[in-house]
């Protein structure tokens, strides 16, 4: 499922960031990061969108209670209703993904 | 309830009332930590932020799409695209959020 490649973890992406603001402690650039994504999270357990102009979008999508299968079986299986998150690309990030470093 | 939508300056104004940096500051490494992700994935690197999710990219074949309005088929050139996994805790903390709140 993860896509291949190199991977940014969530410690280094702190270190960059330390890395380019020195006058900053390290613990405090870790809650920095931590508190930007805590609160997009805490905006949508709440019910809201957050939207990141040239970044993107998070939402939520409702999907409704439904009589589901066992794929084996086949006896019916009720599925909750649940909320799933999505993301949808901002037209700046998705016309960078797709700048230079692309040559058809 | 009242869906509202948070932007990038919600997010600054958490990191002044959490991490006690000023606003300003707080603006530019709310912009720093959307950038140096956004750097990473057009680079190629997918990004992983542990109790979040992990951002990835794809890169999608050349293939033949229809304009839906004339019924013209067109190429639709080569493409990476972004894909967002939610972690299952920010699945699990939206769901407990919202499941609750909403209908019950």
């Amino acid at each position: 499922m993860s896509s291949s490649g190199p991977t940014v973890i969530k410690s280094e992406l702190i270190q960059k960031i330390a890395v380019s603001n020195p006058h900053l402690y390290h613990r405090d650039v870790e809650r920095i990061v931590n508190v930007v994504f805590d609160e997009i999270v805490d905006a949508l357990a709440r019910g809201d969108r957050v939207e990141l102009r040239g970044f993107g979008a998070f939402t939520v999508k409702h999907r409704a209670a439904r009589q589901g299968r066992n794929p084996r079986t086949g006896a019916p299986v009720p599925v909750a209703e649940k909320f799933v998150p999505f993301f949808k690309t901002g037209k700046e990030l998705r016309d960078r993904l797709n700048g230079d470093e692309v040559s058809a | 309830m009242s869906a509202k939508t948070l932007t990038r300056a919600d997010l600054a104004e958490a990191v002044v009332r959490k991490v006690g940096l000023p606003r300003n500051e707080s603006q530019e490494l709310v912009e720093l930590v959307l950038n140096e992700i956004s750097s990473s994935l057009s680079r190629g690197e997918a990004v992983k932020l542990s109790s979040f999710g992990s951002f990835g990219i794809r890169s999608k074949g050349e293939r033949i799409g229809r304009n839906p309005k004339t019924g013209k088929e067109v190429p639709i050139t080569p493409r990476r695209v972004l894909v967002f996994r939610p972690s299952n805790i920010m699945k699990d903390r939206i769901n407990a959020g919202l499941s609750q709140s909403e209908k019950g």
